[in-house]
């Protein structure tokens, strides 16, 4: 248990607007990670573009603000090659879904040891208000004025499909069970997801926190053990019902990616610890020797 | 056949999945052993079964790194092998195959030897083993001792089926004593001189050089996705990269695999992002991400001919300008272009260094013809491959894009120090914080742009050959190396030399005076529009007088060079 203030990084000229979801989510995860202990020193936090992407800026600890939509190969790569740092990439549910597509897909096949924290408020709030890939159906932007006509994308059954280790769903009027969300998520060995529903009170005027209220509920008497039962809950709102929120997911028998690949089974040591090793060096070059 | 060559021509032709690539291989070894100097290159097409594939190696009693048109022997294995190479024979050649199969084929006045390898390959149990009838047969005819053969069947074999392996050996040997007759009755009458030197080289197509040089530089990450002719890199590091703790990953696109390198190299570790010019297309968002981080990281850029697909398995020098201007925004970079196998095992391991040094991308610009090509070489010098890591430990109140008198910013990575590392791909201030302030922002435009002198102050000064001050110069780059050196030897003439570029850019600063001195400046490369030249003329104010250029998939030969280069200098 540490402090939480170890994250808070001093006076900063803040850029999300008042109200915003993202300042719940800031603190709610400093809260997070002082509650499991976890140095700054060893955080490691990676986003890509767009105002969620932003939070690392206003965080004590290390961090790779990269491009937008890329955040998870640059994460996969740092947990593997330094197996001590705690990895968490955090960006919008444009930034992830959208342009990262392709990365959210194939992380979870790898199963590196990271958290992937979406802040999911079903706009691109940086670009000023266009539909993202969850908005819903019939949200009017200045790009779709008839309003979005496309099947909203379900980042929880996508995890769920693909056996992600560890899928759950939260929303930020709700910090304290957000917090617990989140630590399990830390704590989880593999990846996991935790998208979380953050109203953007400047472009979204339908999903607001009393739109969230009223739409989503929390899972109870749900056993994330059970596959199918978890992937039924999350197309549940588009059988006509609400969001669930909770632990929909945890598959405890996946082996976590460091480990599959057997990268520290005779050496503990991160990568850059380590030296070339000349003897074997010579010996490979000696079998081309003919 | 006479023997008055330095060296033998041998070529072999069949379609794909026929095994000619094993042969190569099998041969590469075989003859090698036997104590000769051996060369090999293919050209195959983009496809897994049928079309036609050719080897051609050449056997010599002294170093051969060069591809010629010439071919002394061909082995065609299958109807249409003869068509496939037919303006390479001359009246020198000979042919080995079954002669029903190619009546048609043959021009006249070209010796034909009937061989049916499919025959007795069959006789042995299966057609497929006509592969291993050629080694064996080539085996005699080269005098390679027997025993050497078998040797390689057994070990080549090793793990496989009983049956297998006896039938191959059998096929070795049906071979061998084929060509034990030929080369009784006087039909082949080839007398090559082993040199001992052979036994102690290596030999190693240029990609495993590439690899090497990645090992000794202490790469110890790739994430890449398979593209022609880059995949050997990500090959040999899954082959062997294990032992030397390298995390080997198959990235879902190009885009994934940069910035998994640039995550690699953010946590200390050191990447490689290994494609093709389609491949780096992708990644171009990702390497000017590099620029921005100020981030060090290498490129293996192997070239095939473009635009788009274009020909996936062909050679082409035709991405410079890609590599050049490449990435938006303002920022430095390396481009390093190895001509032989020692220089992609050097150019490599040097990329590293220069790239952790200088907090920059540096490219290892090859292309299909250096990747795929074998030839044995001393073995690569590892007294020395200390790998110096250029991160620092970082203290309190670290700022990684720190302003100082040198220009670098020490780099440090997370885990190791008590300050944060901060990186952002936005504009930002000394920590690694976003930043709209724009004198800032000229600073920071300012210093990226700077590092730049720390690469033209490291940068490799071109190769001058066989010595300076000729008035007629080669000017190439790249592969094409050795080709243009054998020209200039069978070329003979004591006015001409040739000047190769290893850094292609920036340049060394000796570039403008070292050409200036010749009164025609002749710029070999293999693609269209003389990208190098045009370099040459934006950054050293250099005059090419005139332009060798190749752009139809295929490597230059030694024969060709010459006859451009008589043209030129009539
Ligand atoms: C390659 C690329 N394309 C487009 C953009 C512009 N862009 C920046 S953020 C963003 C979308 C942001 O939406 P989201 O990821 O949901 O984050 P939010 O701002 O809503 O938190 C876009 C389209 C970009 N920076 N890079
Ligand atoms: S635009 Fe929306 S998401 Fe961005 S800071 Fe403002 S309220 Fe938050
Ligand atoms: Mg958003």
């Amino acid at each position: 248990m540490l402090d939480e203030k170890v994250f808070y990084p001093g006076k900063l000229d803040i850029a999300w607007c008042p109200g915003c979801g993202n300042y719940g989510i800031l603190r709610v995860l400093q809260k997070a990670l002082a509650e499991l202990g976890i140095e700054p020193h060893n955080l490691v936090m990676v986003s890509g573009i767009g105002q969620a992407a932003k939070l690392p800026h206003y965080f004590n600890c290390h961090y790779f603000n990269g491009l937008h939509g890329r955040a998870l190969p640059a994460a996969f790569a740092i947990s593997a090659v330094n197996p001590n740092l705690t990895v968490i990439a955090e960006s919008g549910d444009g930034d992830m879904y959208g342009e990262g597509g392709n990365h959210f897909l194939h992380t979870i096949r790898r199963n590196p040891n990271i958290t992937n924290i979406v802040h999911n408020n079903m706009v691109y709030g940086l670009t000023k208000g266009q539909a993202s890939p969850t908005s819903r159906r019939g949200f009017k932007t200045p790009v779709q004025p008839a309003g979005v006509i496309n099947e909203p994308f379900n980042p929880l059954a996508v995890a769920i499909a693909l056996d992600a280790s560890f899928v759950a769903r939260t929303f930020i009027g709700e910090a304290e069970r957000t917090k617990e969300i989140l630590k399990h998520a830390i704590r989880h060995p593999g990846y996991a997801l935790v998208d979380i529903l953050q109203p953007c009170v400047t472009f979204n005027k339908v999903n607001t926190y009393q739109w969230f209220k009223e739409n989503t509920y929390w899972l109870e008497d749900h056993n994330p053990l059970d596959r199918r039962a978890a992937f039924s809950r999350a197309i549940e709102e588009s059988e006509g019902g609400k969001l669930p929120l909770g632990i929909f997911y945890i598959n405890p028998n996946k082996v976590p990616y460091n480990q599959a690949a057997g990268l520290y089974e005779t050496d503990a040591r991160p990568l850059f610890q380590r030296s070339v090793d000349r003897e074997k060096l010579k010996e490979l070059l000696q079998s081309y020797l003919g | 056949m006479k023997t008055e060559h330095k060296d033998y021509s041998v070529v072999l032709v069949g379609p794909a999945g026929m095994g000619i690539q094993t042969v190569e291989q099998a041969l590469v070894k075989i003859l090698k052993s036997a104590g000769y100097h051996i060369f090999a290159t293919k050209e195959y097409m983009s496809r897994v079964r049928g079309g036609m594939n050719s080897t051609s190696l050449r056997v010599g009693a002294v170093p051969v790194s060069a591809p010629v048109e010439r071919i002394d022997l061909l082995l065609a294995l299958a109807p249409g092998g003869v068509d496939h190479v037919s303006e390479r024979i001359s009246s020198s050649t000979v042919i080995l195959g079954e002669k029903e199969q190619f009546e048609q084929e043959i021009p006249a006045g070209i010796r034909m030897i009937d061989v049916s390898f499919e025959r007795i390959a069959s006789a042995i149990g299966n057609k497929l083993y006509s592969n291993t009838v050629a080694v064996g047969l080539l085996g005699a005819v080269f005098h390679v001792e027997e025993a050497i053969l078998e040797d390689f069947v057994l070990k080549r074999f090793a793990g496989k089926e009983q049956k297998v392996v006896e039938e191959n050996k059998k096929a070795i040997q049906a071979g061998f004593e084929q060509g034990l007759r030929l080369v009784q009755s006087g039909l082949l009458d080839i007398r090559l001189q082993p040199d001992q030197r052979v036994k102690n080289q290596i030999v190693m197509e240029g990609i495993e050089a590439v690899g090497f040089g990645a090992l000794a530089g202490g790469c110890n990450f790739i994430g890449a996705y398979p593209m022609s002719p880059s995949t050997g890199l990500l090959t040999f590091l899954a082959k062997h990269g294990k032992r030397f703790g390298v995390v080997v990953e198959q990235a879902e696109d190009e885009i994934a695999a940069i910035h998994m390198a640039l995550g690699a190299w953010y946590a200390g570790a050191r990447g490689i992002a290994s494609t093709s010019g389609g491949g780096f297309a992708l990644m171009t968002e990702g390497f000017s991400l590099a620029g921005m981080l100020e981030s060090p990281l290498v490129i293996h850029l192997a070239q095939r001919p473009g635009p788009a697909t274009g020909l996936p398995t062909r050679t082409e020098q035709a991405d410079l300008d890609l590599a050049l201007y490449a990435g938006h925004g303002e920022f430095p970079r390396a481009i390093l272009a190895p001509g032989n196998l020692q220089q992609a095992f050097e150019l490599t391991r040097h990329a590293f260094d220069l790239a952790d040094r200088c907090q920059v991308p540096v490219f290892v610009l090859t292309d299909q013809y250096l990747a795929d090509t074998y030839y044995n070489t001393e073995p690569f010098d590892l007294s020395d491959i200390r790998v110096n890591h250029h991160f620092v430990e970082t203290q309190e109140g670290y700022l990684r894009f720190a302003l100082t008198e040198s220009g670098l910013s020490p780099r440090g990575i997370p885990g190791f120090g008590r300050g944060f590392v901060a990186v952002d791909s936005d504009e930002h201030d000394e920590f690694g914080r976003i930043t709209e302030d724009l004198n800032f922002r000229t600073r920071m435009v300012e210093k990226r742009r700077g590092k730049e002198k720390f690469l033209i102050e490291q940068a490799m000064a071109p190769t001058v050959w066989p010595s300076p001050k000729k008035e007629h110069l080669v000017v190439c780059w790249g592969s094409t190396l050795p080709i243009v050196q054998e020209a200039l030897e069978v070329l003979g003439r004591e006015d001409a030399g040739l000047v190769h570029f290893l850094q292609v850019f920036p340049l060394h600063p000796s570039t403008a005076e070292i050409l200036a001195q010749a009164r025609t400046r002749i710029c070999l490369e293999g693609n269209a529009g003389g990208q190098f030249a045009r370099l040459l003329k934006a950054y050293a104010d250099v005059e090419i007088t005139h332009r060798i250029l190749k752009y139809n998939g295929a490597a230059f030969t030694v024969e060709e060079i010459v006859r451009r280069l008589k043209e030129i200098l009539k």
